[in-house]
């Protein structure tokens, strides 16, 4: 048995190389740069390194910045990139994690109703609180609790079904909670025409410049979902064989898949609550790693962190500078540079998998 | 002791009992085919043995009962090999052998030393070193089914389940998989419960074999015992002709019409 002995070595499976964790790095760096960068206001980027030492108390920095610019770089860029940077990672994350538990390569963080949940929780808040009430504190929380609110009555709705459809039944009651949750927001958007357009732009989404508060608000809830995520990276492999054979693998699937989708949709509650509905991350964004790397979960999950990261503050620069000073909704920049680029990475890529 | 003991084991699917009071036992290092017409509840038997589906009855595994064993002790005493199993297209032989590893792997940890040599004995045994980089979109059906059974095999069970181990593979290939099936049993003691279409294979295999139909056992014995000209027609209403072959036997379909002419 020499060649056993010879050969167990490499009898590996393919999980994050340090070439494409360092290029995802890289790639998310350079995003943080070009965000933090981009703006009305130029700051000088060795500037902006001076004060980032001197923030982090490396001994000797001092920053050149004026109280003003130190002001623009660290209570509005900054913020504001590492928010995007937060949202595209739990977005990216929890679509991949949809697709792996649900063995649906169109799975997308919104599939089990988060995202009409959010609708109309917002939508509500909008509508009906007072004016000085709706604006930072209320509005994310009605929508996250909407969102989640959505999820677990898909959850309750799909548990009447039988063990061996478990998944399939699971969607179509998002499918079905979507649908009722989202006629019910149209019905109170029309009651109430005068909040439309507020509704509707937080509908197509964007990452507010609201300092620090959001990022505290999302941060613990991003962290705890990528975590258990990434924790059970290879489970989710494991799922990739369907229930019946993970099961025979010795996996107690419901539990696990009960687990993941938490976490999934607690952070994209949050993302959401924050941002808005942000599409095509949450698709684009693995899909893009596997058709690069045609790689399984326990390699695509992490990449999906990083990655998502980075592609959400690149999509937000163009969203803020490229009609300046006007705004541009984030999900319109997603699906407006996203598309076209997967149209280009599916011609580019021989034979693809899902 | 034995491997496997079915008492009154009942699965009711939809309202019917598709298992209905099966009693059997097989001994370990045996081989046995399941055998019996379309629906005759071969499959569901497999599954509950797996328990996959959920089941009246004992079901007694190494003197354990199956209901009350923890879902990764039962995966690290019976493997099984789907008729249809998912071989997701991405995934590479190495590391599609590798999640047979799970059953002994707690849900964090990732695979070690050992499960990496257990994977590499798994492949050495199935002839796929050579293919362990090799996607499984890229492979061909034959090959595709030595992985199954090479990830069976590093799942390190005493027990394997089979649901039609052969039903995709031409002849040659068929021969090469039970044929290493066969050699499995004998070299490491594995028990091995395969539901069979084909009555000719599973008679030159088997050692035991037991009829279902409607979810019950008709007939159960030796192959000579089983497969007569009466229980087959009976139970799948096909006319046929047992001939010894090498010391088993064989089953030869006879064309009805030749028959009544002759």
């Amino acid at each position: 048995m020499s060649a056993v002995a010879e050969h167990t070595s490499d009898v590996r499976a393919r999980g994050l190389t340090p070439l494409w964790a360092c290029s995802a790095v890289a790639f998310l760096l350079v995003s943080l740069a070009i965000g933090v960068l981009a703006g009305p206001v130029d700051l000088a980027p060795g500037a902006v390194l001076e004060s980032v030492a001197a923030r982090l108390h490396v001994p000797g920095a001092t920053t050149s910045l004026s109280p003003t610019e130190e002001a623009i770089l660290w209570e509005i860029r900054v913020p504001r990139v590492i928010l995007a940077a937060l949202v595209g990672a739990m977005l990216a994350t929890a679509g991949a994690t949809y697709q792996g538990v649900f063995r649906n390569p169109l799975a997308d963080p919104y599939l089990l109703g988060v995202a009409a949940g959010a609708g109309l929780g917002a939508t509500i808040a909008i509508a009906y609180l007072p004016e000085g009430l709706r604006g930072q504190r209320a509005l994310p929380a009605a929508a996250f609790v909407g969102g989640v609110v959505a999820v677990m009555l898909t959850y309750a709705v799909g548990r009447s079904a039988r063990r061996e459809r478990d998944a399939a039944t699971l969607v179509l009651a998002g499918v079905t909670v979507a649908a009722f949750f989202t006629a019910w927001q149209t019905f109170v958007q029309q009651q109430n025409a005068e909040t439309l357009q507020q509704v509707y732009a937080w509908i197509l989404g964007n990452i507010p410049s609201t300092g620090w508060s959001d990022v505290v608000l999302i941060l613990p809830y991003v962290a705890v979902a990528v975590a258990v995520i990434i924790a059970l990276r290879r489970v989710v492999d494991v799922l990739s064989l369907g229930d019946d054979e993970a099961a025979s693998l010795g996996v107690d699937v419901r539990r696990v898949r009960l687990v993941l989708v938490v976490a999934a949709t607690l952070g994209t509650a949050a993302a959401v609550a924050v941002s808005g509905l942000i599409g095509f991350v949450g698709i684009i964004v693995p899909h893009t790693i596997r058709l690069l790397f045609g790689v399984g979960y326990r390699a695509l999950l992490p990449l999906s962190v990083i990655v998502g990261a980075g592609f959400l503050v690149l999509a937000d620069v163009i969203a803020r500078t490229a009609l300046a000073p006007a705004e541009i909704p984030l999900g319109v920049v997603t699906a407006f540079i996203g598309a076209p680029f997967f149209a280009l990475v599916l011609r580019t890529m021989r034979g693809g998998s899902a | 002791m034995s491997a496997i003991e079915l008492r009154d084991v009942s699965v009711v699917l939809g309202g019917r009992a598709v298992v209905d009071r099966v009693s059997a036992s097989v001994a370990e290092g045996e081989w046995l085919a399941l055998i019996g017409p379309n629906g005759a509840g071969k499959t569901t038997l497999l599954r509950a043995i797996g328990r996959l589906v959920p089941f009246a009855g004992e079901i007694v595994l190494d003197g354990r009962l199956v209901a009350e064993l923890p879902r990764g002790e039962l995966a690290r005493l019976v493997a099984v090999v789907p008729q249809e199993p998912v071989t997701p297209p991405w995934m590479t032989v190495s590391e599609y052998v590798l999640l047979g590893r799970t059953p002994h792997l707690g849900s964090l940890a990732k695979e070690g030393r050992r499960d990496r040599e257990a994977a590499a004995r798994a492949l050495a045994r199935l002839d796929l070193l050579a293919l362990r980089e090799r996607r499984l979109e890229t492979l061909s059906g034959g090959e595709r089914q030595r992985a199954v059974v090479a990830r069976a095999l590093a799942q390190e069970a005493r027990i394997v389940l089979l649901d039609e181990p052969t039903a995709a593979l031409d002849i040659g290939h068929q021969q090469q998989a039970l044929e290493l099936l066969d050699g499995l049993r004998e070299e490491s003691g594995l028990t091995l419960v395969a539901a069979m279409h084909d009555l000719t294979l599973a008679a030159q295999y088997a050692e035991r074999m037991v009829l279902l139909d409607g979810g019950r056992v008709a007939a159960e014995g030796a192959p000579a015992d089983v497969l007569t000209e009466a229980l087959i027609a009976g139970h799948y209403g096909a006319a046929i002709d047992v001939v010894p072959v090498g010391g088993r036997i064989a089953v030869v379909p006879r064309r009805r019409a030749v028959n009544r002419d002759g």
